[in-house]
């Protein structure tokens, strides 16, 4: 369990600093930043090396948005093995809906009960 | 930084090239480190919580994630909420723009902003005004690797 | 420098009647704040929105303005002034509330001193007895409309600037007293220069040029040396504008010295506060001109100065649609005579 924290640390840790890197060396917006980490999330996912660093790392692979993108093309994949191909499309949100979702309605109710403090 | 030079007059380049030597330089290594160790703290409590979720209630190591995703939004939201988040920002950069509270902050400050224009058309509106970019490319991303993948593998390919 | 001039002498010298000068909790902390008519707890003013606060720091300004010389709406012709928010809606509504005949104005943040020549010009040629100039902005309402919602954990480099929360308004018209008072004397109308700058997050960098040039026409079409002034302040070049234009002075061989060439940007806060490259916004200049500048010409400290206020004439889309970012800057020539 040791171990896990550990590489959990370290990993979101490289992961946050390409994200810096893109941020400072490359000059790239933060949305620009994000897109291009969720993009090679999907990739990687695509080339079925996401997963092994999640049973190496957990949250460290878990919780960067690179998730996100791996979490996109699992569900899209996991829907075509038992539909085919329209699995592509009925498939993409099953397995990442908890963090829309969750954002969604905790950014609702942020909205309700908080106001900007500039 | 060539191309970027494409459209530009003499005159343009010339100055730009007196701008450089006057910009203050980005701590790149500074920045770096504080985005390693803020990204890092930010997976411990997200690794926390996964085991909290699977021993406490008994979801597997491949459930854990849908309720400490949840989890860590809700955390997101009452940092963003009480004015730290943008704090944090300023001082981690990408460690905390880049795990999945970064993107609910990015949710909910934009949320907060608009009340001020009505909860349908200002928060509605305008919610996904900064995260919608990642779920675009999101979704697409993964609908032409997913799509790739298939057709290799329906020919033959794994 | 070739081309007509862009430079009016006011004969009549119109003066400086009397200034409001208000700021937010952030400049509370800064560096003039005995410079200040009054300050605001927090960036809400009592109001709902970001927007109607900052029409709020408008009406309040010029209210302490007219009261200074015992004034009401009704003795003032014309209203002159702008912001930075779309369709300049802040001083629009306070320009609903004063109900003082109106011209709108934006160049971003040389709103200042566009408003300031075009009264003086007014009440030099005989347009006016009195007429009411300013400009204002809000740290929130521009953080929302150009940049990020303020909560949003960006990060910003160190070439960034901080929008001031503020509003300086001033009455103008022909001297009344007899003793010295602060009189604009001239003023140069800038032309739009764009030296290929896009990073919005690097104002001080993009308006440089332009405040170069319009310092250099003024002071060819008045045929005067730098040495004429006790200061030449430019609106918010701050740290990055403030040393390219020493280079380019340098390149120019204009002999503007470093002690004498300041900045708004650059004086308004304190070095513990955390605003990167130094200040920005149409209210830096105009707070800085009306609160602390006069104030130390009515000392004796300046009898001399050249306030060149610089806009960024940019918009969230042209960023977005990949457009550098065009410039201005104008120029008035404020003495103490």
């Amino acid at each position: 369990m040791l171990a896990m924290f550990f590489w959990a640390f370290v990993i979101g840790g490289l992961i946050c600093v390409i994200g810096q890197l893109l941020f400072d060396v490359a000059k790239l917006s933060p949305g620009h930043t994000m897109s291009v980490l969720v993009t090679a999330g999907a990739i990687l996912s695509g080339l079925g090396l996401y997963e092994p660093l999640v049973n190496f790392a957990g949250a460290g692979a878990t919780i960067p948005i690179t998730s996100f993108g791996n979490a996109l093309a699992t569900g899209a994949m996991q829907e075509v093995q038992r539909h085919g191909i329209v699995g592509v499309l009925t498939g993409m949100f099953e397995v990442t809906s908890s963090g829309i979702s969750a954002a969604i309605i905790f950014g609702f109710i942020g909205s309700l009960i908080f106001k900007p403090k500039g | 930084m060539a191309n970027k030079n494409k459209n530009k007059t003499p005159e343009q380049i010339a100055y730009g090239q007196l701008e450089k030597k006057h910009e203050l330089k980005r701590p790149v290594l500074k920045n770096c480190i504080r985005a390693f160790w803020v990204g890092g703290c930010i997976c411990l409590v997200g690794q926390a919580f996964t085991y909290f979720y699977i021993y406490m209630f008994n979801f597997t190591e491949k459930t854990a994630g849908n309720p400490t995703t949840a989890t860590m939004v809700f955390l997101s939201m009452l940092l963003t909420g009480f004015g730290i988040y943008d704090r944090l920002g300023q001082y981690a950069g990408a460690g905390s723009a880049v795990p999945v509270t970064g993107f609910g902050n990015s949710v909910v400050s934009a949320a907060i902003e608009h009340r001020t224009e009505g909860y349908v058309l200002g928060v509605g509106g305008n919610i996904f005004k900064l995260a919608g970019t990642v779920i675009v490319f999101g979704v697409f991303s993964a609908f032409v690797v997913v799509l790739i993948r298939t057709v290799i593998m329906m020919w033959g390919g794994f | 420098m070739p081309g007509k001039s862009q430079t009016w002498v006011f004969d009549n010298q119109p003066a400086i009647l009397s200034t409001g000068v208000v700021g937010g909790p952030f400049e509370k902390n800064g560096r003039l704040v005995d410079d200040f008519d009054r300050f605001f707890e927090d960036l809400w003013l009592g109001q709902d929105t970001y927007e109607k606060a900052q029409q709020k720091l408008i009406e309040e300004a010029v209210q302490i303005a007219l009261k200074k010389q015992n004034l009401q709406e009704t003795d003032i012709q014309f209203f002159l002034a702008g912001d930075l928010i779309n369709q300049i809606t802040p001083t629009s509504f306070a320009a609903r509330t004063n109900a003082i005949p109106y011209f709108g104005l934006f160049s971003a943040c040389a709103t200042s001193m566009e408003s300031l020549a075009l009264a003086a010009f007014i009440i030099n040629h005989g347009g006016a007895q009195k007429v009411v100039v300013g400009a204002s902005s809000h740290n929130a309402s521009a953080e929302k409309q150009f940049r990020y919602p303020t909560e949003y954990g960006g990060q910003k480099p160190p070439s960034a600037q901080w929008t001031v929360t503020g509003a300086g308004f001033a009455v103008i018209g022909p001297a009344e007293e007899n003793g010295p008072v602060p009189r604009i004397t001239s003023a140069t109308i800038g032309k739009v220069l764009d030296l290929g700058i896009s990073d919005p997050f690097n104002m001080g960098g993009a308006m440089a040029p332009a405040a170069v040039d319009t310092i250099e026409r003024h002071l060819q079409d008045m045929g005067r040396d730098p040495s004429y002034y006790d200061l030449i302040i430019t609106g918010d070049l701050a740290k990055i504008g403030r040393s390219i234009a020493l280079d380019l002075f340098r390149n120019k061989q204009l002999a503007v010295t470093e002690e004498q060439f300041q900045d708004c940007g650059l004086l308004i806060y304190d070095e513990s506060q955390p605003v990167q490259a130094g200040a920005s916004g149409p209210g830096c200049s105009a707070v800085v001109l009306y609160g602390h500048l006069l104030n130390e010409m009515k000392k004796g400290r300046y009898k001399r100065i050249l306030l060149v206020a610089t806009g960024a004439l940019l918009s969230p889309l042209s960023f977005q649609q990949g457009e550098t970012i065009p410039c201005i800057a104008h120029a008035c020539a404020i003495e103490y005579l």
